[in-house]
């Protein structure tokens, strides 16, 4: 039931901040209409990187207590995390296309970090799949959490040095909109953004956590040779 | 002895038995060395047969055909050892894990070499690349690289052999996490070539050797856990 509640209030207030931020604040000078993406754009990487961060925490909380719980939240936290990426680099290249007339920047060190951050997840969610038991494939999505929340960090070092060692930025970075004095209409569109989002995030990772509980029941179930309703429906073997 | 000889005792005789075994003739590495050189040779085709383009591209090739290759060696070290059932045995063997690693990712570090031994010259040959003044450095970036390829390599494909899909698996883990590894190596070699004009060679070396740390870390605590399967 609260979970239902939460669900409500992230589709009211997803709806209200998308609303102000298509019509409550002022077009940007620069940028025009496009830069109302940014509200989108940011807010899903903020909370991409959440999750990840939870999904690294949780793996390191799986390998030394082994509790399920654990996993089911690392699963949670990489699921709502690729969507959440797959969402900031949708929202960039198209952002990115009226505003730097390019869907890819190479330059941009954001950029090909998320990337590379979609890819490693993606992969992470590949060997949870292939693998069957739940306690194994826990242990070797732990591994592969682990190492890319290591990664994650010298990936951003490197690609930074990459573009920075060669020339300075050519383009405005998203995070550059923010800082210079930008007007209060625009920073208050994106907390806002960011709240609702963050909303629906926690809807998501609520739901997700369950069902990743329930399928791993079902699968000890399954695995000890009973599965969990068809107990009262079928009839037990005659000794 | 001290606990640290004899970890390195342990490693030294895991790396010693994959040594062995592949020059008697399993051939977990020599068939991905002539990968690697088909490989030089193919992009030498998609690319066209201007010299100075080829030149340009040579850093990045030499270190694609070396990644490339460097995946199924460390893939296959472990998969031509699970198929034998030795694996098994050596997860038995009442010793350190980390020491177990640190063997596995020895004999990966020499596939490696190998692999760099061997691509190298051959950039030489087919893009006209001139390395003579920069041999030593690109010796070391070479080694600094194959560390840290070795050292994530091992842990990654430890941990998917016991998979049924981990030829594709492999890759698809590997080479996102060794996406830094590659920039560092390929600005290391193009700054190299070039005589370091913009003195950036020593950020990317530091970068190469922040990485080979983490990943042998990373690999020593962790892979044990695939061990223990």
């Amino acid at each position: 039931m609260a979970t239902r509640v939460l669900g409500i209030g992230a589709l009211v207030a997803v709806a209200g901040a998308t609303t102000f931020a298509l019509v409550g604040v002022a077009a940007d000078l620069n940028q025009g209409e496009a830069q109302r993406i940014m509200y989108i754009h940011v807010a899903s990487a903020w909370l991409a990187y959440l999750s990840f961060g939870v999904t690294a925490a949780a793996s390191v909380w799986w390998l030394v207590r082994r509790g399920p719980r654990a996993d089911a939240i690392a699963l949670a936290g990489a699921e709502v995390g690729v969507l959440f990426t797959a969402a900031t680099i949708w929202a960039g290249m198209m952002w990115g296309r009226p505003v730097w007339g390019t869907y890819w920047q190479w330059e941009d060190p954001r950029l090909t970090t998320t990337a590379l951050l979609l890819a490693l997840y993606v992969g992470y969610l590949l060997i949870r799949r292939l693998t069957d038991e739940p306690a194994r494939r826990a242990t070797r999505a732990a591994v592969v959490g682990i190492v890319a929340a290591i990664d994650i960090p010298i990936v951003h070092f490197s690609v930074v040095w990459w573009r920075g060692l060669h020339q300075g930025p050519t383009f405005m970075s998203p995070d550059t909109i923010l800082n210079p004095p930008a007007p209060g209409q625009f920073v208050a569109a994106l907390l806002l953004m960011l709240g609702a989002f963050s909303l629906a995030w926690l809807w998501l990772m609520v739901n997700r956590y369950r069902l990743a509980r329930l399928d791993w029941e079902a699968e000890e179930s399954a695995r000890r040779g009973r599965l969990p309703g068809l107990v009262a429906a079928v009839p037990a073997p005659r000794p | 002895m001290t606990a640290v000889a004899r970890h390195l005792a342990i490693a030294r005789a895991i790396a010693a038995k994959d040594l062995r075994a592949e020059l008697r003739g399993r051939q977990a590495v020599t068939s991905t060395l002539f990968l690697a050189a088909l490989t030089l040779l193919i992009f030498g085709f998609a690319l066209g047969p201007d010299r100075a383009s080829l030149a340009a591209a040579g850093p990045g090739l030499l270190w694609l055909a070396v990644i490339l290759s460097g995946v199924l060696a460390v893939g296959r070290l472990h998969q031509l050892e699970m198929e034998d059932g030795a694996f098994e045995l050596l997860a038995l063997y009442p010793v350190p894990r980390a020491a177990i690693y640190l063997g596995k990712a020895i004999g990966g570090l020499a596939a490696m070499l190998a692999l760099g031994a061997l691509v190298l010259p051959l950039t030489v040959v087919l893009y006209a690349l001139d390395v003579a003044s920069a041999l030593p450095g690109l010796v070391l970036v070479i080694g600094l690289g194959a560390l840290g390829f070795a050292a994530i390599g091992t842990l990654y494909a430890g941990l998917t052999v016991r998979l049924r899909a981990r030829e594709v698996l492999l890759p698809l883990l590997l080479l996102p996490v060794v996406a830094p590894l590659l920039l560092a190596a390929v600005s290391a070699t193009a700054s190299l070539l070039a005589g370091d004009p913009l003195g950036e060679l020593g950020a990317w070396l530091q970068l190469l050797i922040g990485y080979d740390m983490a990943m042998l870390l990373a690999g020593g605590l962790t892979y044990g856990l695939a061990l223990e399967e």
